[in-house]
């Protein structure tokens, strides 16, 4: 029973991860990335990771997912162009390396000489792969790495504000007249982030800068020769 | 004895602490007391100087070498450089000479360039001088001489530039210090090789073990003597590095006095009285140097005879005098050298006094062609040039007779060959009179010239015009040129008084050292040169009277052929020089030692120095070495840039390559 | 089934990521594909914290997916910031950035 759940769940994780890289349009790519995912929380389940396998469903498949598709809706999935791209040589390369690379990670696994790769697994308790167990890991042993995480988290929340933001921002029409000393401290040639975002520039360029603040030269003294 | 190193170092450091002060404050003290600032550094250093004699002589003779030691650098490497003096009856000699003369001379000065823009800097420069020239003859090692040597001939230098913007005195300031490198080349080189056997650089120590560390005329005793004598000539200006003395009379008159008649130029003649152990143990290279002495004196009296320059008749005659001098010194007449050096200062700088207030009178003109007649106009001025002259011609009773006799009388002693040098001795002695009396008589005899009439009617004569009097050159009169002013004997007290002590001295200064009768000179260095084979000799009285009487009559011969010339005949010179044209553009052109050394020395140095710019500098440095490692740093960053292309696709194929490679590599490890 | 085969599927789903990654053009598909080698090292962890009986590979597949939605994030953040700015969604055209 467990090999016949077993060749469903990985040939299905294996058809999605080839759907994603062999389909053209982007939606249909991230749609397979979700069979796949779903394919992988079912191997999950069977090495005893229920908790990993929930979150998988509801994390990556539920709420990163959609997330994508959102970002597809609006950016708009339009089809790769059918020409070849500046980089089509790389195509060949790149199976010659997937291909090496299979064979590096198999013989590094398989031939590795660990002794418990051609078994089940070492024994095991009932209460393996639990959410009991893991929180209780979690808020103990590995505390540190779980705060980080949610900190990683925080930081990664804020930048996609920061990045996404709308020209003309959250505080634009306030941030537009006002010069703070770091723009007069600023050479001419650097920007701000804001600017960089699709923000307007706060300064003018630089020509115009130059021009401004370049003293008022009075040619209006006669060369007087002797 | 600690008063007496007392002594010696507050002469040797009072011109230094004037120079500084001058140098520093000089500006505002107002009129000349920057002159009077530099005199009084020097009178103070001559005090001292008369203070070390007394407790010199207190001291049993036996005692009188001591060495004062201010600082001991380190014995590092066996060489042992201490900063000390050598104070014994020579160097306290030669510093009572040194800062005597200098403080006329500086007395003299005070006056002499007054209203010259450069006053204070003037003072300063000539206080470093003699600073460097006590240094110099106070030395106890050879590495404070070498010191004192590279100062003074720094010093001459500034002091031959002083007035900087002329073209002509920079050049001669170049010359002059190009050749003295060049002494100072041969100097340390021959101290090394000195060095090199007997492995102390303190004079009383190199003396004591000169006997035992050299084998008798070994080749390595030979060179460096003859290396120091390289030093010797450079500084003294024998042949044939001698063509920058005529050319330093660029300097004004004081400087010409003080640097090229009485001190920096007897530095040679020091220099081998200090070395004497050293050079008796090698007679070939002290017979060297008396033959180029005697060959100085005769060539130089035959340029002098035909220069028009008032200056440099007297440069030729002080060059001519050195040789005697030198020849002196390498024949073993230490004594009678050194007191021909003493007296030679006395009457030389008199005579380059005289000669500048003369030229002041001309209003800055040197040449002989366009003075006469100022017999009546300057008496002063003329009474001490002929009391100068006559000293240098050997006219008894005046001081140059006893001392010029003293040395021909040592030489001829000597026997052997040495009778060669002893009969151009006496022909040298008759040129001296015929060049110098030449000099006087056409300065002051003959028709006044305009300027004279003017001073008889009390007039100084102002040019309007500033002129380079050698090349004729308009110039002005600011910094770095001559002040609009000339100052002439006549008018200033303290050029007078300078003058009337120097001609006293030329008069009776030859008492101290009558051959037979006064012995003050030979007994007062008698300590120094104990350790002299030849030191200590007595000739002859048949041939000391003979010796007088020929020098007499020499001199004097010199002089009535003079007066014949120039004065009861005037138009004789003229037909003498065109008969005898090509021996007259001989000696005019100074025997071509200047075309030669151009031809020789500056030609192939200039050539040598384009060929480095334009090849070696340009092609290869340049081009090669620069350009070569810049090339292959551009190219080396050119095909590596490549691998930047811009391409996110490329970057990740490298990082799989990358980690397939590590990989595998980490498995065939395994 | 032996632990074996687990760790083989994740190579092969690491490898097609792998070359994905390499051949598409379109970022979003890159950041999908870096997804799939993402997702085949959680498996891999999985795989050995059931080998080993150790519940440690499972804390590390937790914050592993942490870490790829933080980096979904602020990928698909610069997609829509570029797209914003009117600039082709396209690696290939993208290169301004080159030596």
């Amino acid at each position: 029973m467990v090999e016949v759940l077993f060749f469903v769940a990985g040939i299905g994780a294996i058809a999605g991860a080839i759907g994603v890289i062999a389909v053209r349009n982007p939606f249909f790519s991230v749609l397979a990335l979700v069979s796949h995912l779903l394919c992988l929380a079912a191997l999950f389940l069977l090495l005893h990771a229920e908790f990993v396998a929930a979150a998988q469903v509801v994390v990556y498949a539920g709420a990163v997912m959609v997330l994508y598709v959102f970002v597809v809706a609006y950016v708009g999935g339009q089809d790769e162009p059918l020409g070849p791209g500046a980089g089509s040589g790389l195509r060949p390369v790149s199976m010659v390396f997937g291909a090496l690379l299979f064979i590096e990670l198999c013989a590094a696994t398989l031939g590795s000489g660990l002794k418990l790769v051609d078994t089940n697994g070492a024994h095991i308790d009932p209460g393996f792969g639990s959410a009991a167990q893991i929180g209780q890991l979690l808020l103990t042993r590995f505390l540190l790495p779980f705060e980080a995480a949610s900190f990683l988290l925080l930081i990664a929340a804020v930048g996609a504000v920061v990045l996404a933001r709308r020209r003309g921002g959250l505080t634009a029409a306030e941030d537009q007249a006002r010069y703070t000393a770091m723009d007069l401290l600023r050479p001419a040639y650097t920007g701000t982030m804001a600017e960089g975002v699709g923000g307007t520039r706060r300064l003018p360029p630089v020509s115009e800068r130059a021009a401004a603040t370049a003293p008022a030269e009075a040619p209006a003294v006669p060369v007087q020769d002797d | 004895m600690t008063s007496l190193k007392l002594f010696a170092w507050v002469t040797l450091l009072a011109p230094l602490a004037g120079a500084i002060l001058t140098g520093l404050v000089g500006r505002r003290l107002p009129g000349r007391g920057a002159g009077y600032l530099g005199t009084a550094a020097l009178a103070v250093s001559f005090a001292a100087a008369i203070g070390a004699l007394v407790s010199l002589q207190g001291l049993a003779a036996q005692q009188r070498q001591v060495v004062s030691v201010a600082w001991d650098y380190a014995n590092t490497v066996g060489v042992d450089a201490q900063l000390s003096l050598l104070l014994d009856p020579l160097s306290i000699f030669m510093i009572l000479v040194v800062s005597g003369v200098s403080m006329l001379i500086h007395l003299y000065s005070i006056s002499y360039l007054d209203s010259d823009e450069g006053y204070v800097r003037f003072f300063a420069y000539l206080n470093y001088f003699v600073f460097s020239m006590l240094l110099l003859v106070l030395a106890g090692n050879f590495f404070v001489l070498i010191i004192g040597w590279a100062f003074v001939g720094a010093a001459s230098y500034m002091l031959i530039s002083f007035w900087y913007r002329r073209g002509t005195a920079t050049g001669a300031g170049i010359k002059a210090f190009v050749i003295n490198v060049l002494g100072d080349v041969g100097l340390v080189l021959g101290t090394f090789f000195i060095f090199k056997h007997v492995g102390t650089l303190d004079f009383l120590g190199t003396f004591a073990k000169a006997k035992t560390s050299f084998d008798p005329g070994s080749a390595d005793l030979t060179a460096g003597c003859i290396l120091l004598l390289v030093g010797a000539f450079a500084k003294s200006a024998q042949i044939p590095l001698h063509t920058w003395l005529p050319d330093a009379m660029e300097g004004p008159t004081p400087v010409s006095a003080l640097i090229h008649a009485a001190t920096m130029v007897t530095a040679g003649v020091y220099l081998i009285a200090r070395m004497h152990p050293l050079f008796e143990l090698a007679p070939s290279a002290a017979d060297v140097g008396a033959v180029i002495g005697c060959l100085t004196l005769l060539v130089a009296g035959t340029i002098a005879i035909a220069q028009t320059d008032l200056k440099r008749v007297i440069a030729y005659s002080t060059m001519s005098q050195i040789g005697a001098m030198i020849m002196a010194v390498r024949a073993g007449a230490y004594a009678a050298g050194l007191f021909h050096l003493m007296t030679h200062a006395f009457f030389k700088a008199l005579l380059f006094m005289s000669a500048g207030s003369i030229i002041a009178a001309m209003a800055g003109q040197q040449d002989l062609d366009k003075m006469g007649g100022f017999k009546r106009a300057m008496p002063f001025t003329f009474g001490c040039m002929c009391i100068g002259g006559l000293a240098l011609a050997g006219i008894p009773p005046f001081s140059g007779f006893f001392s010029k006799d003293e040395i021909l009388l040592l030489i001829g002693d000597r026997g052997g060959w040495y009778w060669i040098l002893y009969a151009a001795g006496y022909v040298g002695a008759f040129l001296t009179g015929v060049y110098t009396f030449r000099m006087i008589f056409r300065a002051f005899y003959g028709e006044p010239v305009r300027e004279a009439r003017e001073l008889e009617e009390g007039h100084l004569h102002h040019a309007e015009i500033h002129t380079n009097p050698g090349t004729g050159e308009i110039e002005d009169t600011d910094v770095g040129f001559p002040g609009p002013d000339h100052h002439i004997a006549e008018r200033e007290p303290s050029m007078k008084l300078a003058m009337g002590t120097l001609a006293l001295l030329a008069t009776v200064g030859g008492f101290l050292q009558i051959p037979k009768v006064t012995h003050v000179i030979d007994h007062f260095l008698a300590p120094s040169f104990r350790d002299s084979a030849l030191y200590a000799r007595e000739p002859g009285n048949g041939l000391l009277a003979f010796g007088l009487v020929l020098g007499a009559a020499c001199g004097l011969a010199g002089i009535a052929v003079a007066y014949y010339v120039w004065v009861k005949n005037p138009g004789l010179s003229e037909r003498v020089r065109l008969r005898l044209a090509p021996l007259h553009r001989l000696f005019v052109n100074k025997w071509y030692f200047d075309e030669l050394i151009d031809m020789v020395v500056v030609r192939p140095s200039r050539w040598f120095g384009s060929f480095a710019q334009q090849t070696f500098e340009r092609v290869f440095v340049n081009g090669v070495l620069v350009g070569g490692t810049t090339g292959v740093v551009r190219a080396g960053s050119s095909a590596v840039r490549a691998a930047q292309t811009g391409f996110l696709r490329y970057y990740a194929a490298l990082v799989v390559l990358g980690m397939v490679v590590m990989a595998f590599y980490f498995l065939v490890a395994a | 089934m032996d632990i074996g085969w687990y760790l083989a599927v994740s190579a092969l789903i690491f490898t097609i990521g792998a070359a994905g990654v390499l051949t598409r053009r379109s970022p979003l598909v890159i950041l999908l594909c870096l997804e799939l080698m993402l997702n085949a090292a959680n498996l891999a962890l999985i795989a050995f914290s059931r080998m080993h009986g150790n519940a440690d590979g499972q804390i590390f597949a937790i914050i592993v997916m942490v870490v790829a939605a933080c980096e979904v994030t602020i990928g698909l953040g610069i997609i829509v910031a570029m797209h914003r700015r009117r600039l082709p969604i396209d690696v290939d055209e993208l290169r301004e950035l080159q030596g």
